[in-house]
């Protein structure tokens, strides 16, 4: 990583079948572009849950892409209208954070958009490096006393709870 | 087969391929692979090679799940949709459970699309972090295998339907066939010549109609319509309408009486395209299967105004039945075929070419009626008047494609058609043709040698398309004649030219309830509207709903021979699912543990497959593990957690987001942020 230059990270969301698509077509094709966008395949943007993207943040990221297939090519019909809508719950709840718009972005990309997709991660890049460093693993350290207190609670609770799985949360 | 969590750490092998200089071009992979076997907790064995899908490469990594005791394996190479299949087949070859390798994209997502080689290397690190991370917690997962139903349905009884179900018929598998139509037939029984070889389309095609009607493993279901479908792949379970036609089909002997003696006429808007009459009691065309005639209420003097009756008092075996309902029927079919065609683009759509208020602009449908023999002028090729003979004639191409205004793609078969057209245009009646186009595209076998049998026959072609198509008359000679006003772009001048009759070669376009059609029966449509195949190039025929396959115009414009292909290669894969007896249907599913699920039921609907019901007494949702697709929706909207998606779960995901990180919290170490 240069120093002169903030490289920012970012999580990137993809549904397996138009978006990871897409991206695999971009390099293909050997479309260049940045490469601070870190996929994690997931079958449909519609398995994007919100704690995802708040466990991203929470581990450091500095931007989050969510991306699926275009409303109406859905390999699963109509999930990724599940994805709009969470998405805008969610933009709203990171808002009231004190998260900038532009560290989330909802992109469609069909299997063909290679290079609307690579745009788009450029575009993200661009956005997210003149926001700056998010830094949340460093606030989440300075207010970790509280926090601390706050997990012991939580998990005394799922103990007492005798929850089956112990599902890992951010 | 071993795998899962023995309560020890699990024993992770990565392999970073070369792909010869693809991904050791950009990305330096030897260092990753250092990094990883020093670096990534829980890797016992790291290597990089040169070709990882060889099986010099393959047996590299089964040689290290039986001498190094591996049970987990990461590769970091391609993209998964290139080669998981090949690692997953050489981890199962060396007895490790196929789920418990995944896979690191450093090509498609890093070497070919970086340009900076120490960025594209942390990248690559990323990558495989989040897979070693993720693999750990993998568990081993078993295909599910389903019984296969060997009864088909095929809904749509055009060409493609009819041959997929002959197909499938002659091998000795039951089959229905659904119409919605009276008789089936689609648009290929209203043509009347198919290019390039000029056979008669109803002579090609009446004898296949017949087959179907009478082969004794097909049930022919015309004037039908599927309302619901539930079940899966192999046991689908299927409801359809069948529409009453008043008439007794038990008894009906398919005279015809009854149609001559109605004395009730209207124009046959379907059939014959709006240029000729039907009876309200019809049958569309003489060939029709099957052949028993249907009652159109709303022409049908008895139903409108209660009097009447000459077919009932005509029909000989008695067969006419006014008191006749909708029937619904229930089967049972374990694959589903849909050949539910196209329709013509509506040119009233595109005024400047007057389509409705100029009498003699006709649309490509229209045409074929004129010209058949059978047709409402007996083959006669005239004006609107039914008399004159045209002295010239326009065809005008892609009204409705290749027009961002309309439709961007091409239709593919109109090129085809219009050639078709000029040569029994000058052959019946010796006008001159102009053919306006932007490209002439005869893409098939024997197609371009038409075209140039038309270039020397004498058919006119100008490059370029037509502006207008008027009645206002500007120079001598316009007067009382069409004027086609038209670029040709070949020598960059506007021009006029006066003719008398003009064809429009419209779009193919999806049925306009095709969004609907594909809900029903669990398929998504492209953007502007046909069903959407399993794979572009390498599936066209099967789609993303196992079980439900598609053919012909539905899926996009094609021509006869390309649309019988399709219903020949939908019938060949639902018969390799018959003849295989069972499915293995991928075990990515979701499911819900029902101590945690309060039954709140906001799972319930979300999914698009029906695959999540309640069960009122436990109060708690259940999964149907054949109807799920996977796509995990359900699975992130649960408030409690109750849903886990196999393969996709909470913790597998969020060690992917913790792995993808691991460099985002330097001072931390990627160990301490599990939670």
């Amino acid at each position: 990583m240069t120093e002169t230059r903030f490289e920012p990270r970012i999580v990137g969301f993809f549904c397996n079948w138009c978006s990871y698509r897409a991206a695999d077509l971009a390099g293909t094709a050997r479309i260049k572009y940045a490469p601070n966008v870190r996929v994690i395949r997931l079958m449909c943007s519609g398995r994007v849950d919100p704690t995802f993207v708040l466990k991203a943040f929470a581990c450091g990221a500095d931007g989050v892409m969510i991306a699926g297939c275009h409303p109406g090519e859905c390999h699963y019909l109509n999930q990724n209208h599940k994805t709009m809508r969470r998405h805008a719950l969610l933009r709203h709840t990171l808002r009231a954070l004190g998260v900038a718009d532009e560290r989330l972005r909802l992109q469609w990309a069909s299997a063909a958009e290679g290079a609307q997709l690579a745009q788009a991660v450029d575009e993200m890049v661009a956005a997210v490096r003149a926001a700056g460093p998010l830094q949340w693993p460093r606030h989440l350290r300075e207010d970790a006393p509280g926090l601390d207190g706050l997990q012991r609670a939580a998990q005394a609770r799922d103990r007492a709870a005798g929850a089956p799985h112990g599902e890992a949360r951010a | 087969m071993t795998g899962g969590n023995g309560g020890d750490r699990p024993r992770v092998g990565v392999y970073v391929c070369h792909c010869g200089t693809n991904i050791a071009g950009t990305v330096d992979v030897e260092s990753v692979a250092r990094w990883a076997g020093e670096s990534l907790p829980g890797v016992a064995v790291a290597r990089e090679y040169k070709y990882m899908c060889s099986s010099l490469g393959q047996d590299l990594i089964q040689q290290d799940i039986e001498k190094e005791g591996l049970d987990r394996v990461v590769v970091a190479a391609c993209s998964p949709h290139l080669h998981e299949k090949t690692f997953r087949r050489a981890c199962a070859k060396a007895g490790l459970n196929p789920f418990l390798m995944q896979m690191a994209n450093i090509r498609e997502h890093v070497s070919w699309s970086a340009e900076d080689r120490a960025l594209a290397t942390d990248k690559a690190r990323a990558e495989v972090a989040a897979a070693v991370r993720r693999v750990e917690h993998h568990r081993p997962l078993e295909p599910v295998k389903v019984p296969v139903n060997p009864a088909t349905l095929v809904v749509g009884g055009g060409i493609a339907g009819i041959q997929a179900a002959l197909e499938l018929a002659d091998a000795g598998y039951p089959v229905y066939l659904v119409e919605r139509e009276p008789s089936i037939g689609g648009h290929m029984a209203q043509f009347d010549k198919t290019f390039p070889t000029l056979d008669c389309a109803a002579c090609i095609l009446t004898p296949r109609m017949s087959e179907v009607g009478q082969h004794e493993n097909v049930t022919l279901m015309a004037y039908s319509e599927v309302e619901e479908v539930t079940g899966y792949v192999g046991n689908f379970h299927v409801r359809v309408r069948r529409k009453a036609r008043f008439v007794n089909e038990a008894t009906c002997t398919g005279c015809g009486v009854c149609i001559e003696k109605c004395p009730q006429s209207v124009v046959d808007e379907v059939f014959e395209a709006g240029l000729g009459y039907r009876k309200a009691i019809y049958r569309p065309f003489p060939q029709a299967v099957p052949k028993f005639p249907v009652i159109d209420k709303a022409a049908c003097t008895y139903f409108q105004r209660g009097k009447c009756k000459a077919c009932e008092i005509f029909c000989g075996p008695k067969s006419i039945d006014f008191q006749q309902q909708d029937e619904v029927v229930q089967i049972e079919v374990g694959n589903i075929i849909l050949a539910t065609g196209y329709e013509l683009f509506d040119s009233r759509r595109l005024p400047q070419y007057g389509y409705g208020r100029l009498a003699n602009v006709f649309t490509s449908l229209e045409f074929e009626r004129l010209c058949n023999a059978a047709g409402p002028t007996n083959g006669k090729i005239v004006l609107r008047d039914g008399v004159t003979e045209p002295k010239r004639i326009a065809i005008v191409h892609c009204v409705g494609s290749r027009d961002k205004n309309t439709n961007e793609y091409c239709s593919a078969v109109c090129c085809m058609s219009a050639l078709k057209f000029g040569h029994l245009l000058m052959e019946k009646t010796g006008a001159e043709v102009w053919s306006f186009y932007i490209d002439m595209r005869p893409l098939h076998k024997g197609y371009e040698e038409f075209y140039h049998r038309l270039l020397d026959e004498g058919m006119r072609f100008v490059r370029g398309r037509v502006a207008e198509v008027t009645d206002a008359a500007r120079e001598a000679g316009e007067e009382g004649r069409l004027i086609v006003q038209y670029e040709d772009t070949l020598i960059g001048k506007q021009r006029r030219l006066p003719v008398d009759m003009v064809f429009l070669m419209g779009a193919l376009e999806p049925r306009r309830d095709s969004k609907q059609v594909g809900l029903r029966f669990g398929l998504s449509c492209s953007m502007d509207g046909w069903f959407i195949e399993r794979h572009p190039k390498l599936d066209p025929v099967a789609t993303m709903t196992d079980g439900v396959f598609i053919a012909g115009t539905c899926q996009g414009p094609k021509d006869i021979p390309d649309s019988v292909a399709q219903g020949a290669a939908a019938s060949a894969r639902v018969q390799g699912m018959i003849s295989k007896g069972s499915v293995l249907v991928e075990p990515v599913v979701a499911s819900i543990a029902d101590e945690r699920c309060s039954g709140c039921r906001i799972c319930n609907t979300l999914c698009p497959f029906n695959a999540i019901s309640f069960d009122a007494e436990a109060a708690v949702s259940r999964i149907n593990g054949v109807m799920c697709k996977g796509c995990g929706t359900c699975v992130a909207a649960c408030p409690a957690s109750a849903i886990s998606g196999a393969h996709f779960d909470d913790t597998q995901v969020g060690a992917e987001i913790e792995g993808i990180l691991w460099d985002a919290l330097p001072e931390r170490g990627m160990a301490e942020v599990t939670p």
